[in-house]
């Protein structure tokens, strides 16, 4: 096949044509500061307060909780910082889970280094939080609980709701990641007792380089970029303002289609699982088979590592990613896989297929044919394999 | 990422394979970090005549054991204990930094069947020390 095959959407997505269309005329034309008095800035005010009511009626909250940031990784820096600072005075303990993206397990190992005080709770084999572990971890000083709403790499989807249920009965923020789950899966902020929440637009077929931090009406937290009056006096800078009607239009298309899209990538999903479950040896799915993200697959397959599978695929214009070590930059595998109980050697052969609507059946089987091979060719020159082999 | 040599040695491996009752066969590496070397040598009258290898690992360790048993294969034990891990990238036109260790595993392996082969012979390799069996041992951890 020479077309590309994009099967990463987890590590971001195609900037939808109509959402890119809604940018345009807002870098030549409508170019004005929304800060500025006159009538021809007064149009981008109104652009950015439309995107952010978009964003805010999708998560069931007001539009005055909706902060515009440069991407989830500065939203969940804001939130679990601003939150140590402003409740200080309660205490210095936050709790989150061994499975966060780096944006939230770097920040809190920051913090460690200045005196905050972080437990990490496990996830079982599957993924999923320790819901008896986390109550167990809460102490007077607890401030915070940040556990997110889906894995970025297994696609386990947490169990919010109770989450959100035990941080208000001990009077705890609750603070979530949903840069992998907002416009993939219904979100209610109110239903879900969600105080913050992160997102990201270039993950739901939007721009890069533009997020949002949700933070409830009434918490004490302050600004943590300092300068201008933007954003209710919170977060200072001069607004993105294309990107933000692009993370608007993206937003309403990712609610509008959310049945049908999610449906599709269910059944390219599952038509993965069970072709390489079947026909590939030693392989195993990694995450929770059910409460699962609709477009992720992640596999380990035994005795090989992911590089080198990941360059094979993209030498067939396969674009996927892995949990090695190698794609990693380190020596350890994804700490995901590790949480999940895998021994490194398995969790260094692990590889992630994240689908988008726009993928077909030609595709992803014409893929589960490439990876059938590879794996083969890689077994082969594995001494691992050889030892297995003889073993048996 | 990697050079136009380094694909060609990942793609098309030379020498991929084992060797039945080879002279020296010597595997370093470890599992937990994702690498693993594996090379056989058939050793004739100090002449490496045959190798092969088998890899577990990225690209660059792939294409670093390749084109190490390239460099060694007849050779004398001798000349083969002095290719160097630098030898190995500068055949393949260089790796990224964060894989110069493969090259250092290439090396490693190559000694260590050596070492094999020296022990089985009850003979001594001038130059040739024990080979570690892991090079991570001294590798920095990143702080946040």
């Amino acid at each position: 096949m020479e077309k590309k095959i994009y099967l990463d959407n987890a590590a971001t997505t195609k900037t939808r044509p109509e959402v890119v269309e809604a940018m345009l005329p807002y870098f030549t034309e409508l170019y004005g500061n929304p800060s500025s008095v006159y009538e021809f800035a007064a149009q981008n005010k109104k652009a950015v307060d439309d995107a952010r009511g978009i964003i805010a009626k999708a998560l069931g909250g007001e539009n005055a909780e909706i902060y515009f940031t440069a991407g989830g990784t500065e939203s969940d820096n804001w939130a679990i910082k601003a939150a140590v600072d402003a409740y200080a005075d309660k205490g210095n303990h936050i709790i989150t889970s061994k499975i966060e993206h780096h944006a939230i397990l770097h920040t809190c190992e920051y913090l460690e280094k200045h005196g905050v005080e972080v437990t990490y709770v496990d996830v079982d084999e599957n993924g999923v939080l320790k819901l008896d572990q986390l109550e167990k971890a809460i102490r007077p000083t607890t401030i915070l609980i940040s556990v997110m709403f889906a894995n970025n790499e297994i696609g386990t989807m947490q169990p919010i709701k109770e989450i959100g249920e035990i941080a208000k009965k001990h009077n705890i923020l609750f603070h979530t990641d949903a840069v992998q789950a907002f416009g993939q899966v219904p979100i209610n902020v109110d239903d879900l007792n969600i105080d913050m929440l992160s997102a990201s637009a270039h993950k739901l077929n939007g721009p890069k380089g533009i997020g949002f931090l949700y933070i409830r009406k009434g918490l004490k937290l302050r600004s943590y970029i300092h300068g201008g009056a933007q954003e209710r006096q919170r977060r200072a800078g001069t607004e993105n303002v294309p990107a933000i009607v692009g993370f608007g239009k993206a937003v309403q298309i990712a609610i509008d289609t959310m049945k049908e899209r999610c449906d599709k990538e269910i059944k390219l999903r599952n038509l993965f699982m069970k072709r390489v479950l079947e026909e590939i040896p030693f392989v195993r799915v990694n995450g929770d088979k059910t409460r699962r993200l609709p477009n992720n697959a992640n596999f380990s397959f035994q005795f090989i590592e992911g590089e080198s599978l990941l360059i094979m695929l993209d030498m067939k214009n396969i674009c996927a990613s892995s949990g090695s070590a190698c794609t990693s930059g380190s020596l350890d595998p994804s700490h995901v896989l590790l949480a999940i109980g895998l021994p490194h050697e398995i969790a260094h052969g692990s590889l992630r297929l994240t689908v988008n609507h726009e993928n077909t059946d030609a595709e992803i089987n014409y893929t589960i044919d490439q990876i059938k091979e590879i794996v083969d060719k890689l077994r082969k020159m594995s001494p691992l394999y050889e030892d297995f082999m003889k073993k048996k | 990422m990697y050079t136009e040599k380094v694909m060609d040695h990942f793609t098309n491996p030379r020498n991929v394979g084992e060797i039945e009752n080879a002279s020296g066969v010597g595997t370093v590496g470890n599992a937990k970090c994702g690498d693993i070397m594996r090379i056989y040598l058939d050793i004739n009258d100090g002449i490496i005549n045959d190798v092969k290898f088998k890899t577990f690992g990225c690209g660059a360790a792939v294409a670093t054991s390749s084109m190490a048993t390239e460099l060694v294969k007849g050779k004398t034990v001798q000349s083969a204990l002095e290719i160097t891990n630098k030898a190995v990238m500068e055949a393949l036109d260089g790796l990224p930094p964060v894989k110069v260790h493969c090259s250092l595993l290439a090396e490693e392996a190559i000694h260590a069947a050596l070492w094999d082969y020296a022990e089985k012979q009850g003979i001594q390799i001038e130059g040739l020390v024990k080979p570690k069996s892991d090079i991570h041992e001294d590798e920095e951890e990143v702080v946040y």
